[in-house]
C-alpha cells in the first residue's frame, strides 16, 4: 500500500485538520467530526445537514457554506457517522426554523439519521428528512436495500440549499429536495477498484481489460462485469440505463462525476460522449458540471447523473454558492 | 442466576473475540461489503469495555443498556444502530432486577432480536445477522452451548444465500457463495455468552 497517510486510524481526523487550515471560513470540530459554516446559526434560515462515510470528498464537508449545507458530519471511511455527530451538527446550525437532513439511501446512513432525528426532536429541534436514491443500477429495489444515493446528492444539496438561503420555510425546502431527488437518476462505472486505508488492498479484483458497470460509491463491485469499452460505448450504456427510467420532458442538469482517480482529460472526453447520446435522444441540457464531486477514494471511473428541472429549480441551481467544493456567483 | 458481573464478562469476552477475529470479519466483508466490519466493531467494543471499566452498572439491564449506547455512539454504519439496539432493547427488557434467570434472559434477548428485525427490516434468510441470532434465541432454552452451536451453524448457512438487505444486496446473485460478515459477528456475540458462562 502506498498512500499519503500516517496511520489508517487517523486519516479522517488528519484530513479534517488540514481542511480546517485551508478553510478558515468553516468551523471544523476535529474531535467531534462536525463541519459547520462559520456564521451558523443564521437567523430565520432553515439549516441543511448531511453526512456520510468519508472517502467521497468533496462530498459532504466540501459542500458546507452559504447557498448549500449548513453542516456536515463525516464518518469513518465508507461508514456512516454516528447519531451524536448529527445531533451536534443540528444543534449548532438550528436557528429555530428547523433542520433538513439530507440522507443517502444506505442502511447505515438511514438508521443513524433516524436515531439522530429522534434525539433532535427530543431537544425541540424541528427535523425534516429527504432520502436520496438515484442509482438506476439497482434494479430490483424490492429485494435489496433500495436504490443507492449517489450523484444526485449534489443536486439536492445545492438546490435545497439555495431555497433555504432565500428564507423559504422547512416544508418548502423539503418539498424541493424531494422534487430534485425524484427527477434525478445516476449510473456509475468503475475502471478500477479503490483501496481503503483500513484494508490496504483493492476492495475487489478487476482484471486488466475489464470494467464494472453499475457501481456505487463504496468500492463495491457493480451489477455486471464486461470487457473494456470505449468512452463512447460507456456513455451509450450509462445514459440509456438512465433514460430507461426517466423520460425528461424538460431540460436536464448533467453531472459527469469522476470517482477519484480519473483525470479531467478523460472526464471531459467522456462528457463529450454523454452530450452526444443526450442530443441523439433529444434531451435538452441546461447546465453541465464535470469534475470529481462524489468520489470513491482512488477508484477510477465515472458516473453520470441527470436531473430534470423546471424554471424554479434552474433559478435555484444558478443561485450563488460559496463552498470549498462548489462555488459560483459570489 | 445471572448477575451484572456475568453480563460484564459477556461484553468483555465479546470484545476479546471481536478483537481476535477483526481481520477475518473484515476479510468476509471485503467481497460483498466495504471491508470494514471488523475494524468498526473493534472500535465499538473497545469503547464498551472502556465504559464498563469506568462505571460499573449494578444490574444486568444497566450493563447492556450502557453497552448498547456505546455501540450506537462509536460504530457508525448499519452495525452501530443494529448491535446497539440489540443490546439496549435486551437490557431494557431485563428491567432493573439485580439477577435474572436463564429463561428471563432468553425472553429478553428475543425482544432485542425482534427490535433489530424491526429496525433493519430484515427477516431470516436475507443473509444478515438475523440468520444467526434467530436460531440462537430459539436454542437458548437448551443452554448457552446449544445457542452458540445454532448461531455458528446459522452464520455458515448464509453462504449460499442471496443478500436482500444491507450493502451486499446491491450485488444481487454475486453475493451468493460468501458467508455474511454480520451473521458471523453475531455468532461471536453468542459464543461469548458460552465463554462468559464457563469462566
Amino acid at each position: 500500500m502506498r498512500m499519503l497517510i500516517n496511520v489508517p486510524e487517523t486519516v479522517v481526523a488528519d484530513a479534517l485538520r488540514g481542511m480546517a487550515a485551508a478553510h478558515p471560513e468553516l468551523t471544523v470540530d476535529v474531535e467531534n467530526r462536525v463541519i459547520v459554516r462559520r456564521d451558523a446559526p443564521v437567523a430565520g434560515k432553515v439549516a441543511l445537514v448531511s453526512g456520510g462515510g468519508s472517502g467521497h470528498e468533496p462530498l459532504h464537508g466540501g459542500f458546507v457554506g452559504p447557498g448549500m449545507l449548513s453542516a456536515a458530519c463525516p464518518g469513518e471511511v465508507f461508514t456512516s457517522p454516528v447519531p451524536d455527530q448529527m445531533l451536534r451538527a443540528a444543534a449548532a446550525v438550528d436557528s429555530g426554523a428547523g433542520v433538513l437532513f439530507v440522507v443517502k439511501n444506505y442502511t447505515g446512513d438511514v438508521l443513524n439519521f433516524d436515531m439522530a432525528a429522534e434525539l433532535a426532536e427530543d431537544e425541540g429541534i424541528q427535523i425534516a428528512k429527504v432520502l436520496v436514491n438515484d442509482d438506476v443500477a439497482v434494479t430490483d429495489s424490492l429485494y435489496t436495500a433500495g436504490r443507492r444515493g449517489t450523484g444526485a446528492t449534489l443536486f439536492v444539496e445545492k438546490i435545497a440549499g439555495a431555497a433555504a438561503e432565500e428564507g423559504q420555510p422547512l416544508e418548502r425546502v423539503e418539498a424541493l429536495a424531494r422534487q430534485v431527488n425524484e427527477n434525478s437518476r445516476s449510473f456509475g462505472v468503475a475502471l478500477s477498484a479503490c483501496t481503503t486505508p483500513a484494508k490496504g488492498s483493492p476492495t475487489f479484483d478487476l482484471p486488466p481489460g475489464e470494467l464494472e458497470l453499475g457501481v456505487g460509491i463504496h468500492g463495491e463491485p457493480g451489477r455486471e462485469r464486461r470487457a473494456m469499452m470505449t468512452s463512447g460505448e460507456i456513455a451509450d450504456f450509462a445514459v440509456h440505463a438512465i433514460l430507461e427510467d426517466l423520460t425528461p420532458r424538460n431540460p436536464v442538469l448533467v453531472l459527469v462525476n469522476g470517482m477519484g482517480a480519473t483525470p479531467l482529460l478523460e472526464l471531459y472526453g467522456f462528457n463529450a460522449e454523454v452530450q452526444r447520446v443526450l442530443a441523439q435522444r433529444g434531451v435538452a441540457v441546461a447546465h453541465t458540471l464535470v469534475g470529481n464531486y462524489v468520489t470513491s477514494l482512488d477508484m477510477a471511473g465515472a458516473s453520470v447523473t441527470l436531473c430534470q428541472i423546471d424554471e424554479e429549480l434552474l433559478r435555484l441551481w444558478n443561485a450563488p454558492v460559496k463552498t470549498p467544493g462548489l462555488r459560483w456567483g459570489v | 442466576m445471572l448477575d451484572a458481573d456475568f453480563f460484564r464478562r459477556w461484553m468483555t469476552a465479546t470484545a476479546a473475540s471481536v478483537d481476535r477475529e477483526a481481520d477475518r470479519l473484515t476479510a468476509l466483508d471485503s467481497p460483498i461489503g466495504d471491508a470494514d466490519h471488523g475494524s468498526n466493531l473493534r472500535r465499538g467494543f473497545t469503547a464498551v469495555t472502556a465504559a464498563l471499566e469506568k462505571e460499573a452498572p449494578g444490574t444486568p439491564g444497566a450493563v447492556l443498556v450502557l453497552a448498547g449506547r456505546q455501540l450506537i455512539s462509536t460504530v457508525g454504519g448499519a452495525s452501530g444502530p443494529l448491535y446497539g439496539t440489540l443490546l439496549r432493547r435486551t437490557g431494557k427488557a431485563l428491567g432493573d432486577a439485580a439477577e435474572v434467570d436463564e429463561g428471563g434472559f432468553a425472553e429478553a434477548l428475543r425482544t432485542g432480536v425482534d427490535a433489530v428485525m424491526q429496525l433493519g427490516g430484515a427477516a431470516p434468510g436475507d443473509k444478515t445477522m438475523i440468520d444467526s441470532l434467530v436460531p440462537a434465541v430459539d436454542a437458548l432454552p437448551d443452554g448457552f452451548r446449544a445457542a452458540r452451536a445454532a448461531a455458528e451453524q446459522g452464520a455458515e448457512a448464509t453462504t449460499p444465500l442471496q443478500a436482500r438487505k444491507g450493502r451486499a444486496s446491491y450485488l444481487g446473485e454475486r453475493s451468493i457463495g460468501h458467508q455474511d460478515p454480520g451473521a458471523t459477528s453475531a455468532a461471536l456475540l453468542i459464543a461469548a455468552l458460552d465463554e462468559a458462562d464457563g469462566e
